[in-house]
């Protein structure tokens, strides 16, 4: 038996087996940045039932206003800026308590907004990811959001800036498929379930029973997907540390012509 | 094989066909007559049917089994292709061909999803689904396209990526979002095809670009209507119900602005006359390519962004 208060001190992972819970936006913003210098941006946007979906319990509108209420989050992820051991950053944070984190508008907006700002202010930016899938009730603007937030990393890595992507439990699909992954550095929350198609999926696919640990982000890091596993204790000393590396005092790229690079992440890592 | 909705127009067919090898070996004169009335029958009873398609017949023809595929397009639209094979790290995924060929004079680069023709075929190419290795093949193949100035031509036709554990052993999610990434920053003409099943993630991994075509009975979706059906009605047999909702075909998505040109088809459908609606599709490629080559490469990839920044619906 352990405690509650023990439990949400230790940052809702159990201190006797080491199991992360999933752990709410706020909080995770909470754990990982200096106190006090998180600065919402863009709040209060809110989903439209564009294709006017027939969902055969309540209309769209209804399931959002319901899940901003369990939530406590008026859509799947916040973001905006603040600072770790006094290193400015963008940070964006993804909630599966919001419609199991699924991608929409909202999220490819506001992802592609953080990514959008990192570049502008020439910031470093942080994704806490998390996502059962897509949006089904936003059809294929729900799919367009994966184009929409890589193109925006692509100029984001052009630009020479830093991007760690963490990867929470659980992130599936097309977020995986997408911004997620597109990081010079992945960390993975440990056991965090990770990949396109989820576990649960492909046994129904295939009929077949999958073997344990498949998945996992220690599976993912063995075959070479993720940088490192890093318990939630160890997250914020973690990403600090990565941010003061990857910032060394570089000559201002954007005027002092040289030029910037083309090819992604991996060329990024080469430098 | 064919689906109830045009198992009528497929009799009819066969009857025209067979009356005219019989005139051909010298039947009577009031053959002629016959022939002539099925003809304008069949033609009847085709825009009457394709007037009244449910969009689970809609589905049935995206996925149909005779649609013809990438390679048929390459066949009889372009010149010169060489197909081009691997990823150069694992394999070679028969789901998704490509290689440089001809559109008219012009050398162009040519990558698309590839279905089978037969259960054979089939098997081969994993019913379409591509893996990892396909996508990195086409990745290549699309930065090949850059530094040597082609264009790039891609076709969307999949149901879905491979969704096998192997598959997530190889990264699936970190090839597609590769591509992604790829292709928008690509600094060469893209102008993408839909022509049969536009699956999701696997699509969209070949689905950036400068300008987005669908022919007229393709369809594009988040997720298969099975797979929509069962997340959001639990139950994958309300398929059709949930087809209607995604809203996943060419004029649907032509209205709210996700796709650019809806390319006819023939009446009855690209199966019943692949070369024709080749050459339609020709043509609208011809012509897509002709307008963005008046873009400097600079130009068309800021283009190509705001295209793609530009797509979403938020309040306020």
């Amino acid at each position: 038996m352990i405690y509650l208060a023990e439990f949400a001190q230790n940052a809702h992972v159990c201190p006797k087996c080491g199991h992360h819970a999933r752990l709410n936006a706020r909080k995770r913003v909470e754990y990982l940045l200096d106190a006090g210098t998180f600065a919402e941006r863009d709040g209060d946007m809110r989903s439209q039932d564009i294709l006017e979906f027939a969902r055969p319990d309540r209309s769209y509108d209804q399931k959002l206003a319901d899940e901003a209420d369990k939530s406590g989050i008026p859509e799947a992820v916040i973001y905006g800026t603040g600072a770790i051991h006094d290193q400015a950053v963008v940070l964006a944070v993804i909630d599966t308590n919001f419609f199991m984190a699924t991608m929409g508008s909202v999220v490819g907006e506001k992802i592609t907004r953080a990514i959008e700002l990192a570049t502008a202010t020439q910031t470093p930016l942080v994704i806490v990811s998390a996502s059962a899938g897509a949006r089904m009730e936003e059809g294929m603007f729900s799919l367009m959001q994966m184009a929409k937030t890589s193109a925006a990393l692509a100029r984001l890595h052009e630009a020479r800036l830093l991007y760690v992507s963490v990867l929470t439990d659980p992130t599936l699909a097309g977020v995986t498929a997408s911004f997620a992954t597109l990081a010079d550095v992945i960390v993975a929350e440990p056991q965090a379930t990770i990949g396109f198609t989820g576990p649960r999926l492909i046994e129904q696919i295939t009929h077949a029973k999958l073997p344990a640990g498949t998945h996992s982000a220690e599976f993912m890091l063995e075959r070479g997907m993720v940088d490192c596993i890093v318990p939630r204790s160890d997250l914020r000393r973690t990403l600090a540390r990565l941010i003061g590396l990857y910032s060394p005092p570089m000559p201002n790229f954007h005027t002092d012509g040289v030029p910037p690079l083309n090819g992604g992440p991996h060329a990024e890592s080469v430098l | 094989m064919a689906y109830e909705f045009e198992q009528a127009l497929v009799d009819l067919r066969e009857r025209i066909d067979s009356m005219e090898s019989e005139l051909k070996n010298g039947a009577p004169d009031d053959a002629a007559q016959e022939l002539q009335s099925l003809r304008s029958e069949l033609d009847r009873q085709t825009a009457d049917v394709f007037a009244n398609l449910s969009p689970w017949d809609r589905v049935q023809l995206a996925r149909h089994p005779q649609r013809p595929r990438t390679l048929d397009f390459i066949r009889y639209a372009f010149t010169d292709f060489v197909e081009l094979h691997g990823d150069r790290h694992y394999g070679d995924d028969l789901a998704i061909v490509g290689g440089p060929a001809r559109l008219g004079d012009t050398p162009v680069m040519v990558v698309g999803h590839q279905k089978g023709k037969d259960a054979k075929d089939n098997q081969l190419r994993n019913f379409g689904m591509a893996h990892p290795e396909g996508f990195r093949k086409a990745r290549r193949l699309m930065q090949q396209a850059e530094k040597f100035r082609l264009p790039l031509f891609t076709f969307l036709d999949i149901p879905g990526a491979s969704p096998f554990l192997a598959d997530e052993e190889r990264g699936q999610a970190w090839a597609i979002a590769e591509n992604l990434l790829t292709m928008s920053q690509l600094r060469t003409p893209i102008i993408v095809t839909v022509i049969g099943e536009g699956g999701s993630g696997g699509a969209l991994a070949l689905g950036i670009g400068d300008r987005v075509l669908m022919l007229e009975f393709s369809m594009y979706s988040v997720a298969s209507p099975e797979g929509a059906a069962s997340i959001v009605w639990k139950d994958a047999k309300l398929a059709p119900e949930a087809a209607g909702s995604l809203k996943p075909f060419a004029q649907d998505l032509k209205e709210l602005g996700i796709i650019h040109r809806v390319v006819p088809e023939p009446v009855g459908g690209a199966h019943v006359d692949p070369r024709g609606a080749a050459q339609d599709l020709k043509a609208a490629l011809v012509e897509e390519l002709a307008a963005l080559q008046k873009f400097p490469a600079p130009k068309l990839v800021e283009r190509r962004y705001e295209i793609y920044r530009s797509l979403g619906v938020v309040a306020p």
